[in-house]
């Protein structure tokens, strides 16, 4: 695997971080989670809570760092001594869709602007296996990586109130799912059934960094039937393991 | 069991909040004076995870359905049982019936009251925190009722600790140097450094901003980690200091980052309030 240089800098008084180059890229994702997994698999002295972004890892502790540099030393020695013998499947979901226009509120503005037809946004939209980066901005809402440069939108200028839970949107050179209602300044493509968040599981979030997302596009009748299924727990969202 | 006859301005449970779930894109919440939320707890003998009422400037109307200790902490929001005014910071014991409401505001901006046991909301993701969609409610509405324990299953071991409210009158909001601090130059610094800020009308539990301007030439970095008390400078010159509720991650460069005790602090600063930074070396 690439070598990248890495900075250690105190954030706060619990927390340490640890950067990587300034770069969004599935290379540097792969060496952030490999040394996550490193980090998750050591004994701390008092327990750690560990999270990353794109080309970043907090390290934040349950009490007051002693000495932050010895501690970056530790950090740093368990990149090059820890273990990740735990081998994480990386999942592929794939996550239905309808574009209907009903749902796709800026379809047609997109259309508009970027001179597609809507079938092409859609078939453009599809045609990709997303990258999920990590979760943030709201709970259960999938940072991704990957969409077409013909799709991508500026982020509107005033943001709507409020964007239904599960609307499918681009902002920039970015899509996503809502995971909840919000406010949000992104276009809206579509909507999925799928939850993304649901406190009442064990696990809230079914995607997980290093997991991959295709859209599939399904009819109204399709989308309400999924929807009812889900309500009844009758549904499981299909998936296959990726093969590195 | 408590019935909330008025709910306040905002008034919310909270505890120490969710520390597990950051990676989900969970809020880390808890309460925003943590401090005093902790002193209301320990001075009660409570553990120190027990959830407390969050009230803010303008207190509620609670209705005791049962005999219990109470205390209140943080801000003086003039507490009242009955018709009597009582004290912060000193432990109540309360009867069936007992009424506890707030007058005007005397001195900082979130007051905490804390009841022995603690207060017996609903459980998620390890924390009874309010936050809109993780909890069902995200503020205490007229004719709520919470759960509380009756005095049988009270413990009687009561704490000689003392709390001090005199830090409600500081001004003085201590920080670190934030990630990205390396990246301002001296006319920045002098002004981050040198000048009064004030609390600008948007401040709630997701972050302050600040009215004063800093000329802002800094570029945005890729969307990385942020944490309560993290300072961030938008691209309009805008310090946006994030408190409990802030998301987990962010886009604008992180300037500072305030110590535990001056996030306590600034969480008792309102509209107008001024502060100063001071830099502190790590």
């Amino acid at each position: 695997m690439k070598k990248f240089k890495l900075q250690y800098k105190p954030f706060g008084e619990h927390s340490i971080l640890i950067e990587w180059p300034q770069i969004i890229s599935e290379n540097v994702l792969k060496s952030v989670l490999l040394y996550k997994q490193k980090l998750e698999n050591f004994e701390f002295k008092q327990k750690v809570y560990i999270k990353h972004a794109y080309n970043s890892i907090l390290v934040s502790y349950s009490s007051t760092i002693n000495n932050i540099y010895d501690e970056i030393l530790t950090l740093k020695s368990i990149l090059y001594e820890g273990f990740d013998s735990e081998h994480n499947d990386s999942i592929l979901w794939k996550v239905p869709v309808c574009y209907d226009l009903e749902f796709g509120l800026d379809l047609e503005e997109i259309s508009l602007k970027n001179n597609l037809e809507i079938s092409k946004i859609i078939e453009l939209h599809t045609n990709e296996n997303y990258l999920v980066y990590f979760i943030g901005f709201l709970p259960g809402f999938l940072y991704l990586g990957g969409l077409d440069k013909k799709i991508h939108f500026p982020r509107k200028s005033t943001p709507r109130m409020q964007i239904e839970k599960g609307a499918v949107a681009i902002g920039g050179s970015q899509t996503g799912i809502y995971p909840n209602e919000s406010p949000g300044g992104w276009n809206i493509i579509g909507s999925t059934p799928i939850e993304f968040f649901n406190v009442q599981k064990e696990n809230p979030c079914f995607a997980k960094a290093g997991d991959k997302i295709q859209f599939i596009s399904v009819s109204k009748v399709d989308y309400d039937q999924i929807a009812s299924s889900i309500a009844t727990h009758d549904y499981i969202i299909e998936s296959e393991v990726i093969d590195d | 069991m408590i019935k909330v006859l008025h709910p306040g301005f905002y008034t919310t449970i909270q505890d120490l909040g969710r520390k597990d779930f950051q990676h989900l894109g969970v809020p880390m919440s808890g309460a925003m004076d943590m401090h005093a939320a902790k002193m209301a707890n320990a001075i009660l003998g409570n553990d120190t995870d027990c959830a407390v009422l969050e009230i803010t400037m303008v207190g509620p109307k609670l209705e005791f359905n049962c005999e219990t200790n109470i205390i209140v902490t943080g801000a003086n929001l003039a507490p009242k049982i009955n018709t009597t005014i009582v004290k912060n910071n000193t432990l109540i014991n309360v009867n069936k019936g007992d009424i506890l409401s707030f007058g005007t505001p005397i001195n900082g901006f979130r007051a905490y009251l804390a009841v022995t046991g603690g207060f017996q909301s609903e459980i998620i993701l390890n924390s009874r925190s309010m936050y809109q969609s993780i909890t069902k409610a995200s503020k205490l509405n007229k004719g709520d009722e919470i759960k509380i324990h009756t005095k049988s299953h009270i413990s009687k071991k009561y704490s000689a600790i003392k709390m001090d409210s005199n830090y409600l009158n500081d001004n003085v909001i201590s920080v670190f140097k934030g990630p990205e601090f390396h990246l301002m130059n001296n006319e920045q610094l002098n002004k981050l450094f040198n000048q009064e800020f004030t609390v600008s009308k948007e401040n709630n539990r997701m972050a302050y901003q600040l009215q004063e301007l800093v000329t802002n030439n800094l570029k945005g970095i890729i969307t990385s980690l942020v944490l309560p008390g993290t300072v961030q400078l938008t691209p309009f010159g805008k310090l946006m200091v994030l408190m409990r509720d802030c998301q987990t991650t962010g886009g604008y460069p992180r300037v500072l980052q305030l110590l535990e005790a001056s996030i306590n602090l600034l969480s008792q600063k309102r509209v107008g309030d001024k502060i100063k930074f001071k830099l502190k070396a790590l």
